[in-house]
């Protein structure tokens, strides 16, 4: 990078304005045109986030004029039934729905990369509900299975009297329901990164094999696999960060029903500030959310960029 | 570790090398009716199923009347075909006492997305470029903490945000909106923009530098007209993830502003009275419409998009 | 408050302004249903005929997120309407303490407002430093029972006359396949074990938790059997058979689908336009048929401070509203059509219907405090998140049900 602006500076044939420029000048118009980017990564990602930590500590309620109280904000929501709830169906769905969506992608971009007729049609049919808003997915799904006239109730009309498909409204099944939904729409995101993954394997591999007489499903089980694990790791924190924000989706299919038993963190959050006017309880809930994407988000910084310098 | 595939460097392949990924490596292809093969169909066609039965059943009840509806059979197409959901998704279905449709819904999404889609691609693409070709200290840690902020979740950074926009007298319209959409926005596009300048040839930017070009005539003449591949992909990217979305809008446009996921919602979940599942469906096809056609139009740009904007969760 | 003080005397000093052009002014409020919509469009009607001025209604249904936040995260957002309904209660308070909300006492002083009120408690949440900011335009009671005439003519048998007639009534219902308790999905639970504590538990209860915020009096014997009661009702009811909004249960009523139903005053208006009559399509029982007293709490308008630099048209709009809204010929127009009772005592109310004569009855031996008006919204929140999850989770005994109401009333403020 330096060896151009030795260059320009050489051309301009040096001089005190010519210098100037140099130093000031040019820095300063890069510097301006990066300032809606300084300013978001210094008032927005860092102040923002540093503000929410803070007034969690407080006893802010409807405006954040509260008064310092610790841990007491962390202390209530830990004793708080509804945001152990939310915490708990996160796990479930967040681990189900990482498992699944690794899974099935990786599934169905194998199967993707074997030569097969059509494939852009398929890929067209996989990826189309990730095009589309949660709220709507949210919405079709909830109509689907709906008990009386969805699903449930064609079935039963047809003659399978005793098909039962009413988890909307029930409560140990809601979060699967939930599940169907958002692997509807994420799956085939999942799908496309594992086959650009795929096929950037190297060639010579999949000859060596051939060769080796190794069969086609052990060398993607053995060989190819993990090779992909870079692929893996940014598809779990892809995934992983989207779960941590799941809100629209139970927005428009459950409403957090029936009971508390689809509530999710993000729905607390929204809740309790906005709603219940306790914002200091609104924001140490954000904050235990900040800490859990923390948690994803550090030992993957770390095994992709630390050790190896910065990389361009 | 050279097979551990960044996100900031299979983006950057995906710029310059595309040709290369496009052809499968499964092993040689065989007769078509091998047992192999169809395995293979039945399990995509099933899957396909998956993925479009949803769409079949949205299309379907949009078109019937509600004692057809009633009936209850989902996979049945509709016996009289008719577009009255349709007319009163658009026109007349209400939220609380406004019974206008979605179409106010939709004219505000458009002017939340439009102008939304052009500052912050604008924004991103300038800074981008000033990360790539005019690095001065600190620039790339900046560029760190971007990226990083992506991954914090929206509702961290939102109270504060409100504060924010009412100090600055903007809380509550449009402004709001598409300042917060440019804020988010900033990370995958700044990233999608960087890699794509660092892939061009630097030989370029230094004759420009010798000629005596500065800053603003380097993007503009030089910088700009080379990237359309990369600003069609931004576009694709901005104009579905605008469009989708629903936290902001609900929190930052304004009762009159909302966007028309924000009203769909509304319709369908707070509706008084017997609800009506051709209008939901209809008006719930109406909102992904704009999404679906950008993709379907873009093909394999929107899979490029997502691919290199990988890193957006 | 500087800022404050300034619209104050803007407004102070235009009240006395001939020059009035019309103006437009925000209303924004969560009347949606068809009763509500129909009576808050009186208040439109009077405003507009009266002052020339232009209603601009913002009815806020649902958006998955609830009306209230959408108003007060405007008002905090800078971004104020003209005007606003909210619940009477403690919702508004620090937006008062922050200034937000305009001065009325002006306008209370001057219409002499402590003649008429019917309740004087009313205004408490009204009032922060002897000062006036909201004028309460009803009063809602959630007490009443709700029966339905055509489920009993079907299992053939009187229509209860108390709770307890109610209850032992469910047996029959269920063997005929009517619902004994219709409900809808989502916060109409939340209101009804206030309900059971006025009816069953008694006004001496309700005003220690409510009120004094008595953590043993939730640990009586009489709360328990409150619990219970709530049990009860959980065993009858089923995510099946929930409607979406409280509306439909109306229906439900009127068609003889469903019993009974524990709801607030304003079902009545649903139920008028459904074209119910009170005493043949269906019966009301205040206080569940067995206490004498009402827990109220209603609906205040708020009249937000408004950003400097506004039309001086706005402002003076905003006074004439506040005028009219309890003004007899507003409040005896909204009142028939919501069917809540109003803050006036000096209104013919002979129009008034079977059930509303009841409350008027019940009205004067003065009003129990009701958790919406005498909790914090914090607080409410958690009693409503444990009354829902109560609802979904027949794991959740009665004693736990107790001990974590104990627990709600003992960190509320």
């Amino acid at each position: 990078m330096a060896d151009y602006a030795v260059q320009a500076r050489k051309s301009a044939g040096g001089g005190l304005t010519r210098f100037l420029y140099n130093t000031f000048i040019r820095n300063l118009s890069a510097k301006i045109a990066a300032t809606p980017m300084m300013a978001t990564v210094l008032v927005v990602f860092v102040g923002c986030t540093l503000w929410t930590v803070w007034y969690s500590f407080t006893n802010s309620r409807l405006l954040p004029t509260g008064e310092f109280v610790g841990f007491d904000q962390y202390r209530r929501l830990f004793a708080t039934s509804r945001w152990n709830t939310s915490v708990n169906n996160l796990v479930i769905y967040g681990s189900f729905s990482l498992v699944f969506t690794l899974v099935f992608g990786f599934i169905l971009a194998v199967l993707m990369d074997q030569k097969i007729r059509f494939e852009s049609a398929f890929r067209t049919i996989m990826l189309y509900p990730f095009a589309l808003s949660f709220i709507v997915t949210g919405l079709v799904w909830q109509w689907i299975m709906n008990p009386t006239l969805g699903l449930q109730g064609t079935m039963r009309n047809m003659g399978w009297a005793n098909f039962t498909f009413d988890w909307l409204n029930n409560p140990r099944m809601v979060l699967y329901a939930l599940l169907i939904a958002g692997l509807w729409q994420g799956v085939g995101f999942v799908m496309v990164l594992m086959l650009a993954g795929l096929r950037s394997v190297d060639d010579e591999i999949w000859k060596a094999a051939r060769v080796d007489g190794i069969p086609t499903w052990r060398t993607y089980v053995s060989i190819v696999l993990p090779m992909m694990r870079g692929v893996f790791v940014t598809a779990v924190v892809l995934v992983g960060s989207g779960i941590v924000r799941l809100y629209d989706l139970v927005v428009a299919m459950t409403d957090g029903g029936p009971g508390i038993s689809s509530e999710v963190p993000a729905k607390y959050v929204y809740n309790y500030m906005f709603g219940a006017g306790n914002i200091a309880q609104g924001l140490a809930a954000s904050t235990m959310m900040l800490i859990t994407v923390l948690i994803i988000i550090v030992p993957w910084a770390y095994l992709e960029f630390g050790g190896k310098g910065r990389r361009s | 570790m050279t097979t551990t595939a960044t996100v900031s460097s299979s983006a950057q392949t995906e710029a310059t090398d595309v040709k290369s990924r496009v052809d499968p490596r499964g092993p040689r292809p065989k007769p078509f009716f091998t047992p192999r093969k169809i395995i293979i169909y039945s399990i995509l066609f099933f899957a396909c199923l998956y993925f479009l039965f949803p769409l079949y059943v949205m299309i379907v009840t949009s078109f019937k009347t509600m004692p057809e509806i009633r009936w209850g059979n989902i996979f049945a197409p509709p016996i009289e075909w008719t577009g009255e959901a349709w007319t009163k998704a658009w026109t007349s279905a209400c939220t609380g006492l406004t019974c206008q449709g979605l179409s106010p819904g939709f004219w505000n999404s458009v002017k939340i997305t439009v102008p939304s889609t052009i500052v912050s691609i604008f924004i991103a693409a300038i800074n981008g470029y000033a990360l790539i070709n005019w690095r001065f200290k600190g620039s790339e840690i900046f560029f760190s903490i971007l990226i990083f902020g992506s991954f914090i979740p929206y509702q961290v950074m939102l109270y504060p945000l409100v504060m924010l926009t009412r100090e600055m007298g903007i809380f509550g319209s449009l402004w709001a909106v598409i300042l917060i959409h440019t804020i988010f926005g900033m990370p995958i596009l700044t990233l999608l923009f960087r890699n794509y300048f660092a892939a061009l040839p630097v030989e370029l930017f230094k004759a420009a530098r010798v000629d005596g070009a500065g800053f603003w005539r380097i993007f503009f003449e030089i910088m700009l007209p080379m990237s359309l591949p990369i600003f069609v992909v931004a576009l694709i990217l901005q104009i579905t993830g605008i469009w989708n979305d629903f936290l902001f809008g609900v929190v930052f446009a304004g009762t009159q502003n909302y966007p028309m996921t924000v009203q769909l919602n509304n319709i369908v979940n707070s509706a008084q009275g017997s609800p009506e599942y051709n209008v939901n469906m209809a008006a719930t096809i109406l909102t992904g419409l704009v999404p679906l056609i950008v993709y379907f139009v873009s093909g394999r740009l929107f899979v490029r998009g997502i691919a290199a904007g990988a890193v957006k969760g | 408050m500087k800022r404050f003080a300034v619209v104050a005397a803007m407004a102070t000093a235009f009240l006395g302004s001939t020059a009035i052009h019309a103006a437009e002014l925000e209303v924004t409020h969560w009347w949606t249903s068809a009763g509500e919509a129909a009576a808050v469009a009186e208040f439109a009607r009077v405003f507009e005929e009266e002052t020339g001025h232009t209603w601009v209604d913002s009815a806020l249904g649902g958006s998955g997120t609830g009306a209230n936040p959408v108003i007060i995260s405007r008002i905090i957002g800078g971004d104020p309407m003209g005007a606003t309904q909210m619940n009477t209660g403690r919702d508004a308070e620090e937006l008062i303490q922050a200034g937000l909300m305009r001065d009325l006492t002006d306008i209370a002083e001057e219409m002499n407002i402590s003649e008429f009120y019917v309740d004087q408690s009313l205004l408490e949440p009204c009032t922060y430093e002897g000062r006036i900011y909201c004028f309460p335009i009803n009063i809602h009671s959630w007490d009443w029972l709700w029966l339905s005439t055509a489920a009993y003519e079907t299992i053939g048998q009187p229509v209860p006359t108390t709770w307890d007639e109610y209850v032992a009534s469910w047996p029959a219902l269920q063997e005929a396949g009517i619902l004994p308790f219709g409900l809808a999905t989502g916060w109409p639970f939340a209101g009804i074990p206030g309900v059971l504590l006025a009816g069953i538990g008694g006004s001496d209860l309700i005003i220690a938790i409510n009120r004094d915020k008595d953590v043993e009096a939730v640990r009586s014997p009489e709360f328990r059997e409150v619990a219970e009661a709530l049990d009860g009702i959980r065993q009858v009811v089923s995510p099946e058979t929930m409607v979406p909004a409280f509306a439909d249960v109306g229906n439900q009523l009127l068609e003889g689908e469903a019993a009974g139903n524990i709801h607030g005053d304003w079902l009545q208006g649903d139920l008028q336009i459904a074209g119910g009559v009170p005493g043949e399509d269906y019966e009301c029982l205040p206080a569940l048929g067995l206490n004498d007293q009402l827990t109220g709490g209603g609906d205040a308008f708020y009249f937000p401070v408004l950003p400097e630099g506004t039309d001086p048209a706005v402002i003076e709009a905003q006074t004439e509203l506040a005028r009219i809204l309890i003004s007899p010929e507003a409040q005896l127009a909204f009142n028939l059509k919501k069917g809540s009772m109003p803050i006036r005592t000096d209104i013919d109310l002979s129009q008034a219907n079977a059930c509303m004569q009841k409350a008027l009855v019940l009205l004067e031996n003065g009003l129990l405090p009701s958790g919406d008006f005498a909790l914090s919204s914090d607080t409410q929140q958690q009693l409503q998140d444990l009354n829902i999850e109560f609802l979904g989770d027949d794991s959740i005994t009665v004693d736990a049900y107790i001990e974590r109401y104990a627990s709600i009333i003992e960190s509320a403020d």
